[in-house]
């Protein structure tokens, strides 16, 4: 374990309060990521992410290729798609997403080729502008899991003083070793990507914080805080202490700066932009080749997955296939999610794409699956104590109960983050965060009224 | 292919940690033992008769109340044998069992069932049987037997508080009988170090926070210290006297009857250790800790409320306004 005050790391300057600590089941860790075989088709949604759904540009018939665009929206919030195989379009139609959300979607059966589109160059990037637009045409969006189109994120206006940029690469979430992969593979395009990110958006600051629990991640992200082009001594390693939601964009703004995010502020109104490790070495890549996001890695395992794997694959792969790749199931699963087990979504089937931030598919044999069950609550306070919000979620349940909207408001359940880690610290088994979902139902609601 | 039929569909997270009320009530029932083993040694088999009948009185009433409000049945959780156990630290050893049955009816029906069980009653179970009982058995509930007498023949005695107050001519005890519990007083409140042992092993084991323990009896501390003009062994027989010890550690530290924020609860245990002087002070009422906690623990609704934290980011906001405005 790398210690803190190891020269030139640093420490967080203010703690994060609260969170849980959750067993890190990081047994991937050292597991190369290994691209799958090519499907034999991929369906990609066109609503991916947090956003506007994109409009296919394609139909049914043409021939598409690698990298090739196919659905896009003059829609503010929102990045375009792109094919992720080469071949032939074979359905344009509605399909069911994870989260149980009708989206048009293109089908695409694969040639087998992998056969990149001819009109892919590397952009020409000199101002901010074009960087933006750059970022916006390469599809990207936070590959952490939150989904949000990076290219938003970096087109801040100038009168809001952005400083910092903290490149998140804490992964908090058990199970998940994807970004501790970018680092341990991709390091020069993590470091390249953030002299390009300072020097175009003109951040003063770039801190890259990870959990202390990766020490080879750290020696190599050290080595890019040192890097000889950093001679005002601007990029900055921080090492955090392993807990849960150490990763969450409020909290890595806190422990990289000091400061704390307002309610229903962003992190850009406190001067910062936090970005995934992954998304920073994609940007590299992008502007060297030009290649959108069309691919992207994953973690595959739990107890009732066969071979656990991080696998590299295109954009749409079926996750069954997926689990197939890696062994299939060694005993049959109860539960299978997208994402870490603290924030991750559960699913109804495996019949499912892999969408452009989903960072983990999790199987579980029924012992893992079945939670505890639901008790009556004791007010121990462990809901309270676990918040890294600072909230009473026990008192915010019963404000619930009595749909007392004025409560609520008081209580603060708008900065709920939905993070999980009172419900993983109540000893009574119950939902909360059920309960907070519910609870800033009820306040829309009234709000609506 | 998985079809969703079998799988699990639920809300994050999909993790939970191990820990559950029955292990909570369990870590406390063990941090009791010790001060029930020190109770036998000193004042007899008897300590076994009487506590019995409160935990056995106390889980049958709540088996029985959940019942006939035709609820879950929730004996399983050992809340109601934590409860048993607590009133009965809290008798005199030499009651009669009828009486400490219905102090255990009592708390579990009225204080806890009555307003919905475990987390929602606003007094504390123990707490509320006692002084019920001492309002309606004032004799038998200050009918404090000498320690140790019992292999021979039981005599009756006075409590330290008592001897100090001047309601009795006997000789003190020593402080090392006090920290040892060969004093007179209710069963399970004597023995110090047992109380102590059993305190710490609460906070080792994170069932209970330091803040409501260390306000309390450290706000009794300041104050006595004043109050007998500087005089230590005054400060240590009033720590150690009454039922100071089993009360900050074991009843104003309840979770339904204390509050939740770490502030709140500093809040609360100097208001427990400040009304248990005044009662011990002013009121002659050697004994303050029961009442004290009861009314602090009526009063944890209004400490919450003005007391609520401020959500994340909110304090600050205030802050850089300010700052700015200078
Ligand atoms: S952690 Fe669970 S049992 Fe404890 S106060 Fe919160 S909701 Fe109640
Ligand atoms: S889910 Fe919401 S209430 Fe629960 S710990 Fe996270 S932020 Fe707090």
């Amino acid at each position: 374990m790398v210690k803190a005050g190891v020269d030139g790391v640093l420490k967080a300057v203010k703690k994060v309060r609260g969170g849980v600590k959750v067993d890190h089941h990081k047994n991937t860790a050292e597991m190369e990521v290994v691209r799958i075989p090519t499907p034999s088709k991929v369906v990609i949604p066109m609503q991916q992410h947090i956003g506007a759904p994109c409009d296919p540009v394609v139909k049914v018939g043409d021939e598409v290729a690698v990298g090739q665009l196919i659905g896009d929206t003059d829609k503010f919030v929102s990045a375009p798609i792109h094919a992720s195989v080469s071949g032939k379009v074979t359905a344009v139609g509605d399909v069911k997403l994870p989260n149980g959300v009708m989206s048009k979607a293109v089908t695409i059966e694969s040639d087998g080729e992998m056969r990149l589109w001819d009109g892919i160059e590397p952009p020409k990037v000199e101002t901010k502008e074009d960087f933006i637009k750059a970022v916006r045409a390469s599809g990207l969006v936070g590959l952490g899991g939150a989904g949000f189109p990076t290219h938003i994120k970096l087109n801040f206006p100038a009168d809001k003083n952005i400083d910092t940029l903290v490149i998140n690469a804490a992964e908090c979430e058990p199970y998940i070793t994807v970004d501790y992969r970018e680092c341990m593979e991709n390091s020069w395009d993590i470091l390249s990507s953030v002299y390009t990110l300072k020097e175009i958006l003109g951040f003063k600051n770039v801190v890259i914080a990870a959990e202390d629990n990766k020490p080879e991640a750290f020696k190599i992200l050290k080595n890019i805080a040192d890097h000889k082009d950093d001679i005002d001594d601007s990029v900055k390693l921080m090492i955090l202490e392993s807990k849960y939601p150490q990763g969450a964009e409020k909290m890595m703004v806190q422990s990289a700066t000091g400061r704390r995010v307002p309610p229903g502020k962003l992190p850009a109104d406190v001067g910062c932009v936090v970005m995934n490790v992954a998304s920073v070495a994609f940007i590299a890549r992008y502007l060297k080749t030009g290649k959108p996001l069309v691919s992207r890695s994953l973690t595959v395992d739990g107890s009732a997955i066969a071979n656990p794997k991080n696998v590299r694959v295109p954009v749409g792969t079926n996750i069954g296939e997926i689990i197939d790749f890696c062994g299939g199931f060694k005993t049959e699963p109860a539960k299978i999610i997208t994402g870490g087990p603290m924030m991750g979504l559960a699913i109804v089937g495996t019949d499912l794409p892999v969408l452009k931030q989903n960072n983990a598919i999790l199987a579980f044999s029924k012992d893992d699956a079945v939670l505890k069950p639901e008790t009556d609550c004791i007010r121990c306070g462990r809901c309270a104590i676990a918040c890294p919000m600072s909230l009473m979620p026990t008192n915010i349940v019963r404000a619930a109960k009595a749909k007392d909207a004025d409560s609520l408001k008081q209580l603060g359940i708008t900065v709920c983050m939905e993070c999980g880690s009172c419900a993983f610290a109540c000893p009574a088994g119950k939902p909360l965060v059920q309960h907070m979902r519910l609870a800033k139902a009820i306040l829309r609601e009234e709000g609506n009224k | 292919m998985v079809d969703g039929k079998k799988l699990v569909v639920s809300a994050s997270p999909h993790l939970r940690t191990k820990d559950t009320t029955r292990g909570i009530m369990l870590d406390v029932i063990i941090a009791l033992i010790p001060a029930l083993i020190a109770a036998v040694i000193l004042f007899g088999p008897r300590v076994l008769a009487v506590t019995a009948t409160t935990v056995a009185t106390a889980v049958l009433s709540e088996f029985l109340a959940r019942k006939v409000m035709k609820r879950h049945n929730t004996i399983g959780d050992l809340s109601a044998v934590v409860t048993g156990l607590i009133l009965a630290f809290n008798l005199p050893v030499s009651i009669p069992l009828w009486m400490a049955a219905i102090g255990s009816f009592f708390a579990i029906v009225v204080v806890k069932q009555m307003f919905g069980g475990i987390g929602q009653n606003f007094a504390n179970p123990a707490i509320v049987a006692r002084i019920v009982l001492l309002l309606s058995f004032g004799q038998a509930m200050g009918n404090w037997t000498a320690p140790l007498s019992w292999k021979t023949d039981a005599v009756s005695t006075a409590t330290p508080l008592a001897i100090i107050g001047g309601e009795s001519t006997e000789a003190l005890p020593s402080l090392l009988d006090m920290f040892l519990g060969v004093r007179g007083g209710c069963l399970g409140e004597t023995c110090s170090v047992a109380l102590i042992i059993g305190g710490i092993y609460l906070m080792a084991r994170k069932v209970i926070s330091y803040k409501i323990p260390v306000a309390f009896i450290g706000t009794v501390a300041v104050i006595m210290l004043i109050a007998g003009k500087f005089d230590l062994e005054f400060v240590a027989y009033e720590l150690m006297g009454g039922g100071l010890l089993l009360g900050a550690f074991f009843m104003a530290t309840d979770y339904s009857t204390s509050p939740i924020k770490s502030n709140a609860k500093i809040v609360f245990g100097i208001g427990c250790g400040l009304l248990t002087c005044v009662i011990r002070l002013f009121a002659s009422l050697p004994e303050g800790v029961s009442f004290a906690i009861l009314i602090m623990n009526l009063l944890v609704p209004h400490i919450e409320k003005i007391m609520a934290p401020k959500p994340f980011g909110t304090v600050k906001e205030k802050k850089t306004k300010a700052g700015e405005a200078k």
